[in-house]
């Protein structure tokens, strides 16, 4: 089941004639001229719609939770700061179909009653911003963006900001603060942006492929789409497959297949490369815990696991894992668990803002520990150190980097501790 | 003094004109990628006195934003920069051996410059193309699908291309 990718592949579709030519702008015409602002804000509810970019927040309940103080303007701004290793699903939409985010961008503004956008993308995604900014033209010059919008006395205009390097910036409030020309560091919440958000007003942040996934909704009806999926788990999910896959890349699923039929099928990820066996996955990007073989295809009790948010979280973080991002990324058996998380943890260092001291000084220590065991440095009560020092930044930091960068420290000692134990046994053999 | 051209001036009053009255703060982190590819790739304390000058804000309060975002060069580097991602996806297809091998080729370190000044090799953390990994930024652009072949055929394309801009 499609409805965001459906046709991302017909000839043309980037470009405005071709977009609209296979029914483009329909949720426009109808969002604008036959419903109310709240009406969409209870088409989005009826949907069951979650944020995409991780948290899995019902989006028209943050919707509705926006503030609307007398003559104070409020903003929707999209977050395509897209930064989580494994995540590359928003890249795509905007690469091949950034009609559609416009087009979602539009509804979305009228229900928010936001008269000025603004779409934050990561600065390295410097090509897409000209895609972009040839969509809002092209939008604009056929009447879909600026002054009286379709005769209906809406005005919106949609702005492209460049970030500059900085994952923490997809961090919702940093993300603001950032907008507002500033250093990326996030703000304590509450209250939340859509309380008071970018220069103060109410604000609301949401994902690309949230926004995205407003068309479909105006379109085919809020209980249309939540028939789609599973549980609360409802619609298609862009999932974005890297690693040691035979076809990584962007797919859009319907929540109800099994993460087996994901990697094995043809449909899909058509496996792995050289016939090698699969050894672990992170499901959800790179925040979330990773998974054995043996927990990742089946729960603990026993169940297929599925591609949906409930079923990857089952086991909690004892034996499950979370959708988050969607990102995921698959590692063989001839992968090393401890260089892999060295990486992630050099990561998390490297993009912590440095405003808690739990996560500026943990991520360093953390990544200086692995990076000893790693090269055959390491001391047997190493192990230990790592998870004392994860348990420390979990839940005392200003926003969830600190978490982030805990889980999969704490997920890999968690289930792969005899990985670490050899590198600190068998120090010649490490990596030098 | 470093000066924006007239061009480039239309350019700094578009990004402005997009935050409301008295926001014009906003329009930094986009005002400093200006400065920078105007500037010759880097940002000087003089370029980003005159970027606050602009902005009529405080040198201070461009500074920290400089300083901040990994992708303001704050010394100069080479005509063609290599930044090369090196975090777990990349990592498990192989960007090691891709970093090795332009480092070998080019005879620099990750964070150096070739004596001639025409290549800066860098690693960076996750560019969102990890399923087309290993992969590198080259400019506004990616380059995916990494080979050792391929980097070959950057280095070659980058010798011609700066050739024929002399
Ligand atoms: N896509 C990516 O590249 C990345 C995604 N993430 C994801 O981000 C998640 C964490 O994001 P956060 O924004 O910190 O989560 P959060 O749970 O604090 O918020 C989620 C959304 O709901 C809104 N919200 C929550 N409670 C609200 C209330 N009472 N009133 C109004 N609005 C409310 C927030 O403003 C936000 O937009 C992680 O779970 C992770 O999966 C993390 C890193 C990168
Ligand atoms: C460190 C960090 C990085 C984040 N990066 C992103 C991101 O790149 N894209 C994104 O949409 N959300 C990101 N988020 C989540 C946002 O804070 C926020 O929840 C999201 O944009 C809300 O949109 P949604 O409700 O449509 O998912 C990040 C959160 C954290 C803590
Ligand atoms: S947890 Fe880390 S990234 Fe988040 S505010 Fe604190 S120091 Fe900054
Ligand atoms: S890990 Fe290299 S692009 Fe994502």
């Amino acid at each position: 089941m499609k409805l965001l990718l459906e046709k991302d592949h017909v000839e043309g579709i980037r470009y405005y004639d071709t977009y609209r030519r296979e029914g483009g702008y329909r949720s426009v015409e109808k969002a604008l001229k036959t419903m109310s602002p709240e009406a969409i804000v209870e088409e989005v509810k009826k949907s069951g719609l979650r944020g995409r970019g991780g948290a899995g927040f019902p989006t028209g309940m943050k919707w509705s939770f926006i503030a609307k103080p007398e003559g104070v303007p409020r903003h929707l701004v999209c977050n395509a700061d897209e930064s989580e290793p494994g995540t590359f699903k928003d890249r795509y939409l905007m690469e091949f179909i950034p009609h559609l985010l416009i087009e979602g961008l539009i509804v979305s503004s009228f229900a928010l009653g936001s008269n000025a956008t603004y779409i934050y993308i990561r600065g390295e995604y410097a090509w897409i911003v000209d895609i972009l900014e040839q969509a809002i033209t092209e939008a604009k010059n056929n009447g879909w963006l600026g002054k009286n919008i379709l005769g209906t006395g809406f005005d919106c205009e949609i702005y492209v900001q460049r970030g500059a390097g900085a994952y923490i910036c997809g961090e919702e409030t940093a993300l603001i603060e950032s907008l507002e020309g500033k250093r990326g560091n996030p703000r304590i919440k509450p209250p939340f942006p859509a309380i008071k958000g970018v220069w103060d007003r109410p604000t609301v942040v949401n994902n690309v492929e949230t926004l995205a996934a407003v068309v479909p909704i105006i379109n085919m009806g809020g209980e249309e789409y939540a028939k789609i999926g599973v549980g609360k788990s409802t619609g298609t999910k862009l999932i974005s497959a890297c690693g040691n896959l035979n076809k990584p890349g962007v797919y859009e699923i319907d929540m109800t297949i099994s993460v087996e039929e994901f990697i094995y099928s043809d449909k899909y990820c058509g496996g792995i490369p050289n016939g090698k066996k699969l050894k672990a996955c992170i499901p959800g990007g790179s925040s979330v815990p990773i998974l054995p073989a043996n927990l990742l295809l089946k729960t603990a009790k026993g169940e297929q696991r599925m591609m949906n948010y409930e079923s990857l979280s089952d086991g909690g973080f004892a034996t499950g894992s979370m959708m988050g991002s969607g990102g995921f990324i698959v590692l063989d058996e001839d992968q090393c668990v401890v260089r892999h998380t060295l990486t992630l943890a050099r990561f998390y260092r490297h993009e912590s803002c440095g405003q808690c001291s739990p996560c500026r000084e943990g991520t360093g220590w953390m990544e200086k520990i692995l990076h000893n065991i790693e090269y055959g440095k390491g001391k047997m009560t190493d192990v230990d150190l790592l998870w004392d020092i994860q348990r420390k930044i979990e839940g005392n930091t200003i926003c969830p980097l600190g978490d982030a960068a805990a889980w999969p420290v704490a997920a890999a000692i968690r289930h792969f501790r005899d990985e670490f134990e050899w590198h600190i046994l068998n120090p010649e053999e490490s990596q030098k | 003094m470093a000066q924006f051209s007239e061009t480039q001036m239309t350019e700094f009053n578009r990004l402005v004109a997009r935050y409301p009255e008295g926001k014009q703060k906003s329009a930094l982190l986009p005002v400093l990628h200006l400065a920078q590819e105007s500037f010759g790739g880097w940002l000087s304390s003089e370029t980003m006195d005159y970027v606050a000058e602009l902005l009529k804000i405080e040198p201070i309060e461009v500074y920290e934003v400089a300083t901040f975002y990994s992708m303001y060069n704050l010394k100069p580097v080479g005509k063609y920069m290599f930044e090369v991602c090196q975090t777990g996806p990349c990592m498990l297809r192989g960007s090691d051996d891709i970093i090795g091998y332009i480092g070998q080729t080019l005879g620099i370190k990750p964070g150096e410059t070739t004596t001639d000044g025409m290549f800066t090799l860098k690693t960076v953390e996750c560019l969102g193309a990890c399923g087309y990994a290993p992969m590198m930024q080259l400019g506004k652009n990616y380059r995916e699908h990494l080979t050792k072949e391929k980097v070959d055929s950057i280095i070659e394309e980058c010798r011609r291309n700066a050739a024929a801009n002399n």
